[in-house]
C-alpha cells in the first residue's frame, strides 16, 4: 500500500494517441446548428428585406421582370406618395397611440393581477386563469358588432379611445398571465427583505419586484404592442374615419397600386420593429450580466 | 436596545396539520445573543419568522421593548434580519444594498456612505462595493447580507444562518469575529443555526427546539453538561451521549445493564425493580480504569487526530467512547471502561427527562 508517485515510471509509459473524433463531432454539430440558424434567420428576415427593397424602388423598377435582387433604381416617391395621401399620417399617429395606450392600460390593469396569481392563493385560482383566456375565445366577429353599438350609444364609437378598450381586453389574458409567471420568477423573500429594511408592500414592489421584472414586461410589452398593431377586426368595426393604420390600409388596398401596397407594407412593419428595438434595452437588461 | 418576549406562540401554516411552532415561550434580554438550535424543520425560520412580522402567529404575543408588535408590519419593528437565502437585490450592487434600509429610511446621504464604508470594512467587503451580487461568491452574498442588517442600528438582529454557506475555515474565523460585533453592539440578537458547535460558541443562552417546541432553553455549558432530556443530549455534541438502558437491582443500589452493573445514586432508590437510563458524554468514559470498570467490545476503532473514536459495546448495548490520539487497540478485543459517577445523568424511560439525583 504505497501512495508515492513514481515520476521515473510515469514519464517513461507511452499513452495512447489523443483521440479527436468527438471533438470534430461536437464541431460538425456546431456548424449544422449554425447552418440551421441562418436558415430560419433568412426564412424569416428575407421577406421584410424584400418589402423593403420594394418600397423603395421606383415605379419603373418595380414592373421589370425578371427582377433583380437589388433594384435597379431607388426612388422615394411611392414611399413619399404613400405618407402623403390622405389619411396615412393621421392613421399613423392614431396607430401609435392605440398601440402605447395599450401597452400602458394592459399592463396598469394586467399586471396587479399577474402578481395577485403569483403571491396568493385564494379559492378558484385555477379556474380563474383557465377563465381569463376565455376572453379570446370568442371570435372578435362575434364581439365588433355589440360592441359598435354599445360605443355608439356611449358616444366613444370612432374614437382612438373604442380602439385602446377593445385592444385592452384582448391583451389582458396574456398579459396576466405572462406577468404572472413574470412575478413567480422574483423570489418573495426579497420582497420580505425589503419589508423588514423598512419599505411598504407598496415601495417593496417599486423598488425591489418591478425592477426585477422589467425584463419580462418588456417581453410582454412587445406582445401587447405588436397584437395592438396588428389588429384589424376590431379596430375597423370599431371606428369609422379615424382608422388605425393596418385598417386604413386594408380599406385603401383594393384600389391602390402594386407600389402602394409595397409602401404601406413597409411602413406597417417598420414602428413595430421600432418599438421591439426600443424594448430590447429592457430585455436584455440583467443586473451584473448584461447580455448583447 | 430592546428585550424580547414571545408567548405561547402558535402557528400552523395552511395545509399542514401539524403546528410548525408550538406554544412557544422564550423571553431574550436586552442584549443577550439568544440561539435557537434544533434539527431541520423543528421551526426555527417559523419563529424568526414571527418575530419579523413576516409570518403572523395563530395564537400568543411577541412583544419587542415593552410594546406588543404581535400584529404589527415588519417596517414598524425596528429590527434588521439576515435571510436564511440571503435576499441580497439583485438590481442593487454591493454599497446600495448595505445602505438599503438607511436610504429608505431618509438617512443623509453622507451618513449613510460613511456606515456603508464602516460596514463593508467591517466584512471584508470593500474590494466589492461596485459589484453586483451575481458576480459574488455565495459567502461573499451572505457576508453583504450581514452587512446590511448590521448598519441599521435596529433594536432587534435576527440572523438565519448566517454562516452556513461559508468554508469551514471561514466560519472558524467568522464565527468570532460575529461573537465580536455583536458584543460591541449590544443589540438584543436571535440567531437561527443547526450547527452546535456555532450554537454553543456563540450563545448566552442557547435554546434548543424539537417539533415546534423548545426542549431546553439555559447556558451553552448547562445545556451540553445537563440535558434537560434525552433528545437534547442525543443532538448535542459529536459524537452525542450514549445511553445505556438497564434495570435498578431490588435494594435500589446498582443499576443492572444485562450481567454488569453500576452504582445508582441514592436519590434514585425510588426507582428499585424499575428500568433507568443512563447518559454519558463519550469523553467522560475512562478508558482502562481501575475499580468499578465495566467490560466492553472494542468493535471499531477511529483516529480522528485530536483523538481517537472507540466504537464499543457494553452487554449488547453501543457506546462510543473519546480516547486518547495516542490509544491503540485491536478491535474485537475487550476493553475496561470506568463512567465516573459525577458524569452519569440519570433519565426517566418513560418521560425521557432528566432525574434530578443532587
Ligand atoms: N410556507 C410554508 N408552508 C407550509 N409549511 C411550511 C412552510 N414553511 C415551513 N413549513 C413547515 O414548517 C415546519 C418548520 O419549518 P421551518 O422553516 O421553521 O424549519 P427550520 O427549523 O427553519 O428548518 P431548517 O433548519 O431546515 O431551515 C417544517 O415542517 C416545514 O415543512
Ligand atoms: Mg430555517
Amino acid at each position: 500500500m504505497s501512495t508515492e508517485t513514481r515520476p521515473a515510471e510515469a514519464a517513461g509509459r507511452t499513452l495512447p494517441p489523443v483521440d479527436t473524433a468527438p471533438l470534430k463531432r461536437r464541431r460538425r454539430q456546431a456548424a449544422w446548428v449554425q447552418a440551421a440558424c441562418i436558415a430560419v434567420t433568412l426564412f424569416m428576415a428575407l421577406p421584410i428585406v424584400l418589402i423593403g427593397l420594394s418600397a423603395i424602388s421606383s415605379r419603373d423598377a418595380l414592373a421589370e421582370f425578371p427582377k433583380p435582387f437589388l433594384p435597379s433604381e431607388y426612388s422615394f416617391e411611392t414611399l413619399l406618395a404613400f405618407f402623403e395621401a390622405t389619411g396615412t399620417i393621421p392613421a399613423l399617429g392614431n396607430s401609435v397611440l392605440v398601440g402605447v395606450y395599450t401597452v400602458f392600460w394592459s399592463l396598469v390593469v394586467g399586471a396587479p393581477a399577474g402578481y395577485a396569481l403569483a403571491r396568493h392563493a385564494f379559492r378558484g385560482k385555477n379556474s380563474y386563469q383557465v377563465f381569463i383566456l376565455l376572453v379570446r375565445a370568442l371570435p372578435i366577429v362575434v364581439l365588433s358588432v355589440p360592441l359598435a353599438t354599445m360605443f355608439l350609444r356611449l358616444d366613444v364609437y370612432d374614437t382612438v379611445f373604442a380602439v385602446t378598450l377593445v385592444h385592452t381586453t384582448l391583451a389582458l389574458p396574456t398579459t396576466v398571465l405572462i406577468t404572472a409567471s413574470i412575478f413567480v420568477a422574483v423570489p418573495t423573500d426579497l420582497e420580505e427583505a425589503a419589508q423588514v429594511f423598512g419599505c411598504t408592500r407598496w415601495q417593496a414592489a417599486r423598488k425591489v419586484v418591478v425592477p426585477l421584472a422589467l425584463p419580462g414586461l418588456a417581453a410582454s410589452s412587445i406582445f401587447t404592442f405588436v397584437l395592438s398593431w396588428n389588429e384589424i377586426l376590431g379596430a375597423t368595426v370599431v371606428t369609422l374615419s379615424h382608422r388605425t393604420l393596418p385598417a386604413q390600409v386594408l380599406t385603401a388596398l383594393d384600389e391602390a397600386s402594386t407600389a402602394y401596397r409595397f409602401a404601406g407594407g413597409f411602413a406597417l412593419i417598420l414602428p413595430a420593429l421600432v418599438f421591439i428595438a426600443v424594448m430590447r434595452r429592457y430585455l436584455v437588461n440583467m443586473w451584473g450580466t448584461t447580455l448583447r | 436596545m430592546a428585550e424580547v418576549v414571545l408567548r405561547d406562540l402558535v402557528k400552523t401554516y395552511a395545509g399542514a396539520t401539524v403546528r410548525a411552532t408550538d406554544e412557544v415561550s422564550l423571553e431574550v434580554a436586552d442584549g443577550e445573543f439568544m440561539v435557537l438550535l434544533g434539527p431541520s424543520g423543528c421551526g426555527k425560520t417559523t419563529l424568526l419568522r414571527m418575530v419579523a412580522g413576516l409570518e403572523l402567529p395563530d395564537s400568543g404575543q411577541i412583544v419587542i421593548g415593552d410594546q406588543d408588535v404581535t400584529y404589527l408590519e415588519p417596517r414598524r419593528r425596528n429590527l434588521s434580519m439576515v435571510f436564511q437565502s440571503y435576499a441580497v437585490f439583485p438590481n442593487k450592487n454591493v454599497a446600495e444594498n448595505i445602505g438599503f434600509g438607511l436610504r429608505v429610511r431618509g438617512t443623509p446621504a453622507a451618513e449613510v456612505r460613511r456606515k456603508v464604508e464602516w460596514a463593508a470594512d467591517l466584512l471584508q467587503l470593500s474590494p466589492y462595493l461596485d459589484r453586483y451580487p451575481a458576480k459574488l461568491s455565495g459567502g461573499q452574498r451572505q457576508r453583504v447580507a450581514v452587512a446590511r442588517a448590521i448598519v441599521m442600528d435596529a433594536d432587534v438582529l435576527l440572523m438565519d444562518e448566517p454562516l452556513s454557506n461559508l468554508d469551514a475555515l471561514l466560519r472558524l474565523s467568522f464565527r468570532a469575529e460575529l461573537k465580536k460585533l455583536v458584543g460591541e453592539l449590544g443589540t438584543t440578537t436571535l440567531y437561527v443555526t443547526h450547527d452546535q458547535v456555532e450554537a454553543l460558541s456563540l450563545g448566552d443562552r442557547v435554546a434548543v427546539m424539537r417539533e415546534g417546541r423548545i426542549a431546553q432553553c439555559d447556558a451553552p455549558t448547562a445545556v451540553y453538561d445537563d440535558p434537560a432530556n434525552e433528545f437534547v443530549g442525543g443532538f448535542l455534541g459529536s459524537p452525542p451521549m450514549n445511553f445505556l438502558t438497564g434495570t435498578v437491582e431490588r435494594d435500589g443500589s446498582k443499576l443492572d445493564l444485562g450481567g454488569q452493573s453500576l452504582a445508582v445514586p441514592h436519590a434514585l432508590s425510588t426507582f428499585a425493580g424499575r428500568t433507568l437510563k443512563l447518559g454519558v458524554r463519550p469523553e467522560a468514559i475512562e478508558v482502562a480504569g481501575g475499580d468499578g470498570a465495566l467490560q466492553g467490545e472494542l468493535q471499531v476503532l477511529e483516529p480522528l487526530g485530536s483523538s481517537a473514536l472507540l466504537t464499543t459495546e457494553i452487554c449488547g448495548q453501543p457506546v462510543k467512547v473519546q480516547a486518547p490520539p495516542t490509544f491503540r487497540a485491536e478491535p474485537g478485543g475487550s476493553l475496561s471502561l470506568r463512567i465516573p459517577p459525577e458524569a452519569c445523568r440519570w433519565y426517566d424511560p418513560e418521560t425521557s427527562l432528566l432525574l434530578e439525583v443532587r
